[in-house]
């Protein structure tokens, strides 16, 4: 197991006791895992380990056991005496297996008997994120198992001040947040993924545009597309609270009409005639505007019934538009040449 | 959420008040301080700013708050469309 230092004897049995520092493997993965390469299986064994050398009365830390989730909280409790109960959740993230429910009130149960955890600790209390919530019923926890749960702060690195304040959730530790680095560091594995179907849609894009036109329309196309692609979902989750409305679709179309714009200029657009300009600037905003409102899975803040409201209105339009640009293109291609 | 708004009146969070039994729960996991406490009531805040994650009604003791809690992607709603209309096998996508 990843930071494995010795074994610790409890009553309970041995407990690995791991190290709360992070090595050049470790660092190499968590990178890996934002770019989406082995992200699926970046996981550890579920169970319960030592941090430092915790005695009975030592607090519970729950998480799952996605590896980059166990690694951050490793190294955030450096220096302290705690156990950490880690979850079997398939090596996914606390807030999405809570989701699932896999971090959830049954998990928690089967783990903090199958560790025998009541014989390790004195004390009958687990730590757990506040957004693993969605997965657990704390007054059910506490009628199965006996332990009561304390939901502690959002973010791991608020732990240290929440242990040293006596375990007071602070109304900062409790609130969520969307900084411009909590979506940069999403946009990796987004882009990876898009990427993956924009290069199967990119090609047959090309093919079409350089067998009804010529190789020059070809790569104008797939240039024109890949851009739009990127523009949804790079710059618009970027941008997100600077560009205009407050649906996710407007905004990625926002950002889409500016790239519209750019390439039109870039590419030198006045040569194309108005069927073309008119066809680039209705497809380009749709395709980017799909991408931004998809980056709703990955934001703190929307709800599922915005987004299906988003979507019977948007999906419709991004479809109308990609088709008109469609017959625009077919048009200015059959009839008009 | 500081910053960040999304759609008005589109959430599905409701809270029966006459069963609250003022425990505070939902309070301590609602990442959007949707609910405010006073004379041992719940009672909604600011409810534009709920993100139906499910939290308060999973650990709201007497079942007084229901919300319509999932998936909440573009292309996670897809697939489960096309899941229910059997044009595509289950699994596979999203953060699944």
């Amino acid at each position: 197991m990843p930071g494995f230092l010795e074994w610790l004897e409890t009553p309970a049995g041995r407990v690995p006791r791991i190290s709360p520092a992070l090595g050049f493997g470790d660092r190499m993965g968590a990178c890996k895992a934002r770019w989406g390469i082995g992200r699926m299986s970046y996981m550890v064994p579920p169970g319960l380990y030592a941090i430092g050398r915790p005695m009975a009365t030592a607090p519970v830390l729950v998480t799952a056991n996605y590896k980059m989730s166990y690694d951050i909280i490793r190294r955030t409790l450096a220096g302290r005496n705690v156990w950490l109960l880690v979850l079997e959740t398939y090596g996914i993230n606390v807030w999405c297996a809570a989701g699932k429910g896999t971090f959830g009130t049954g998990e928690l149960v089967r783990r903090v008997t199958s560790t025998r955890l009541a014989e390790v600790v004195s004390h009958r209390r687990l730590i757990l994120p506040i957004l693993g919530a969605p997965g657990v019923a704390a007054h059910q926890v506490a009628r199965r198992c006996g332990f009561s749960v304390s939901y502690a702060t959002i973010r791991a690195a608020d732990l240290p001040e929440y242990l040293d304040n006596g375990m007071i959730t602070t109304p900062a530790m409790q609130r969520l947040t969307f900084t411009f680095h909590e979506r940069l560091v999403l946009v990796p594995v987004e882009l990876v993924m898009a990427l993956k179907s924009a290069a199967l849609i990119g090609g047959v894009l090309f093919l079409l545009a350089a067998a009804l036109g010529s190789l020059a329309a070809g790569i104008t196309a797939l240039l024109a597309y890949v851009g739009a692609v990127v523009t949804g979902v790079v710059i618009g989750p970027l941008l997100l609270p600077w560009l205009p409305g407050r649906s996710f679709s407007v905004k990625g179309a926002v950002a889409g009409l500016i790239w519209s714009g750019a390439f039109y200029l870039l590419a030198g657009g006045r040569a194309w005639g108005v069927p073309a300009t008119l066809a680039l600037f209705a497809a380009l905003p749709a395709v980017s505007a799909f991408h931004t409102l998809n980056f709703t899975g990955c934001s703190t803040y929307t709800s599922r019934s915005g987004v299906k409201k988003e979507m019977r209105i948007a999906l419709p339009a991004m479809g109308g538009a990609l088709l008109a640009s469609a017959v625009l293109l077919l048009a200015a291609r059959f009839l008009f040449l | 959420m500081e910053g960040f708004r999304y759609l008005k009146d589109v959430v599905t969070l409701k809270l029966d008040q006459a069963a609250c039994i003022g425990c505070g729960r939902c309070l301590e996991v609602c990442p959007h301080q949707v609910f405010t406490l006073a004379d041992k009531k719940a009672s909604l805040r600011d409810r534009d700013a709920c993100m139906e994650c499910g939290a308060c009604a999973l650990n709201c003791p007497v079942k007084a708050i229901t919300v319509d809690a999932g998936v909440g992607c573009a292309s996670g709603m897809i697939n489960e469309w096309l899941q229910e209309r059997k044009l595509r096998a289950p699994g596979g996508s999203c953060c699944s």
